[in-house]
């Protein structure tokens, strides 16, 4: 029964299956990074650091408490660094030292369903990490029981938006240096000043457009205004697809870059 | 040779460590970049936080009477910060990465080197970085105009004294990792230390008890030692800090030769 629905099952579903199996290794150590890690950052910012926000009023945070300000923001911030990383070490790693990708392409599994097997596997991992992430935010009370099932798509919607251009990236670099610059010189710095910490409009206001075209300023902000209930329907469509249209770009460019990459 | 290694008696005598401190600045000729990292990364932290988070967040009262911004409260932690993780990541990643898969040392003690020189010379190295990267903050946190007095110069030896005692314990930590996933435990012990011990804000927001755990941490008496040299606050806390620092730096270090002695003699 086992092996015939395998036998049956669409190719991206064996790249799927591979990196599942591989998880099953390695998902200790994932979850410390990828919840543990936002969960520590709300804990000292948001009841810690809060402490001291709150007793200053700040208008900018419109009446909130500042860990029900944070919490989007963290929680969306810390998928799209997960989907960063997800997407590109193993990515590299795939197509030079360790070669799983050009094992793969050797069997009858073409470049794309290389790509769409990986693609799910990182769209179950942020399923994963921002409903842990969320029903902990419900414990500490930072977001309402009703609010927080709709975080868990819209966290699936950056982690796509994110991983499938870095994905399309990674698959062409070549040394591991080139990843860890663009996580330390665009990854950190889109993390820390796209209203993640504090609000956008509070930056000088020749800076404020740059936050608007940020990626991840569309993903907190949608996040945010949904958990704080301010959501409007003009500005969650632009969110929303702003972050599609990234995700299908992205999407486009890797399955010609793994095209190209493993069709040899 | 290693009939005798057993007994070797611990002293912290320097011996050839300068060798080790030589062969590290060779190789990292070609590496340098990563130093610019690590000067970035509390630059980043210090804008977000101090700049970004310091507008919500206002003056903060009760630091030696006087009143100070939340910038200037941030920056010292952030150095402190950097110093310990700068240390720490050369006595762990890198010690690990020249420990199993390159076999540096290994092939180093085939000279006539000790393996307490290259214990002690792998400390020396982190603590030149160390000054190189605290330094360097300093000098752009002087020029976003964070400096008020001379005295704020004092943080650089603080620094030093932070990397010395973090790249100690390094080198105890890293004869005790078993794989590449202990990394993940060294990450759930640092960074729960960099986000409570004060870096962000002071002792008094915990309840007593916490109070307490905090003021165990090491990390904890070098932000105390780095905010006092920068803010001029210094007095008994700072006397503390140090005693406190060198303390837990030379049992580490004492500690740390022994270990590696036995994990590279056998």
């Amino acid at each position: 029964m086992h092996t015939l629905a395998r036998a049956r099952s669409a190719p991206a579903f064996r790249e799927l299956g591979y990196w599942l199996f591989r998880y099953r290794r390695t998902w200790r150590g994932s979850i410390v990074i990828s919840v543990a890690n936002p969960l520590l950052f709300l804990t000292a910012l948001g009841l810690g650091l809060g402490k001291l926000v709150n007793r200053n009023g700040s208008e900018y945070l419109h009446g909130h408490p500042y860990v029900e300000f944070i919490l989007p923001g963290m929680l969306i911030a810390a998928v799209m660094q997960t989907a960063f990383l997800e997407a590109a070490g193993p990515v590299m790693d795939a197509v030079r030292p360790r070669g799983n990708y050009r094992a793969a392409a050797a069997t009858p599994l073409a470049p794309a369903d290389i790509l769409y097997g990986h693609l799910m596997y990182w769209a179950l991992r942020a399923v994963q990490n921002s409903i842990m992430f969320t029903g902990v935010s419900i414990l500490f009370g930072a977001v309402s029981v009703y609010r927080a099932p709709l975080l868990v798509p819209i966290a699936l919607l950056v982690a796509v938006a994110f991983a499938t251009p870095a994905a399309a990236w990674s698959v062409t670099v070549t040394r591991r240096s080139q990843l860890n610059a663009m996580f330390r010189f665009v990854v950190l710095p889109l993390y820390m000043f796209s209203g993640t910490f504090f609000p956008i409009e509070q930056l000088p206001a020749w800076l404020r457009p740059v936050a608007w075209v940020t990626p991840l300023w569309h993903g907190v902000d949608l996040c945010r205004t949904v958990a704080l209930g301010t959501a409007t329907l003009p500005r969650t469509l632009i969110h929303t697809g702003y972050l599609a249209a990234m995700a299908i770009i992205g999407l486009l460019v890797a399955r010609r870059n793994y095209r190209r990459k493993l069709h040899v | 040779m290693t009939a005798t290694s057993a007994n070797v008696p611990i002293t912290l005598r320097p011996g050839r460590a300068w060798t080790m401190v030589e062969r590290n600045l060779m190789i990292y000729r070609h590496t340098w970049p990563v130093i610019l990292a690590e000067i970035f990364e509390p630059l980043l932290y210090l804008l977000a936080f101090g700049v970004g988070i310091g507008a919500l967040v206002g003056h903060v009262p009760g630091l030696g009477g006087a009143s100070v911004t939340y910038p200037e409260f941030v920056a010292p932690a952030l150095l402190a910060t950097a110093a310990m993780n700068g240390a720490m990541n050369e006595t762990t990643f890198n010690m690990y990465g020249k420990l199993t898969a390159d076999k540096t040392y290994e092939s180093i003690l085939t000279t006539p080197m000790s393996v307490r020189s290259v214990a002690l010379g792998e400390v020396c190295w982190a603590l030149l970085r160390g000054a190189l990267v605290s330094t360097a903050f300093l000098a752009v946190v002087s020029v976003l105009g964070l400096v008020h007095s001379p005295a704020a110069l004092l943080i650089v030896p603080s620094a030093l004294l932070i990397g010395f005692t973090f790249a100690s314990i390094g080198l105890v930590v890293v004869t005790l990792l078993r794989g590449h996933e202990d990394f993940q435990l060294i990450q759930l012990v640092m960074l729960p230390m960099f986000l409570f011990a004060t870096t962000f804000f002071p002792l008094n927001v915990y309840p007593r008890p916490v109070q307490v755990f905090v003021e165990i941490l090491p990390l904890y008496h070098s932000i105390e030692l780095t905010r006092a040299t920068f803010l001029g606050t210094g007095g008994l806390h700072l006397v503390i800090a140090v005693v406190y620092l060198a303390a837990l730096g030379t049992v580490a270090l004492a500690v740390g030769v022994h270990r590696l002695e036995r994990t590279l003699r056998t």
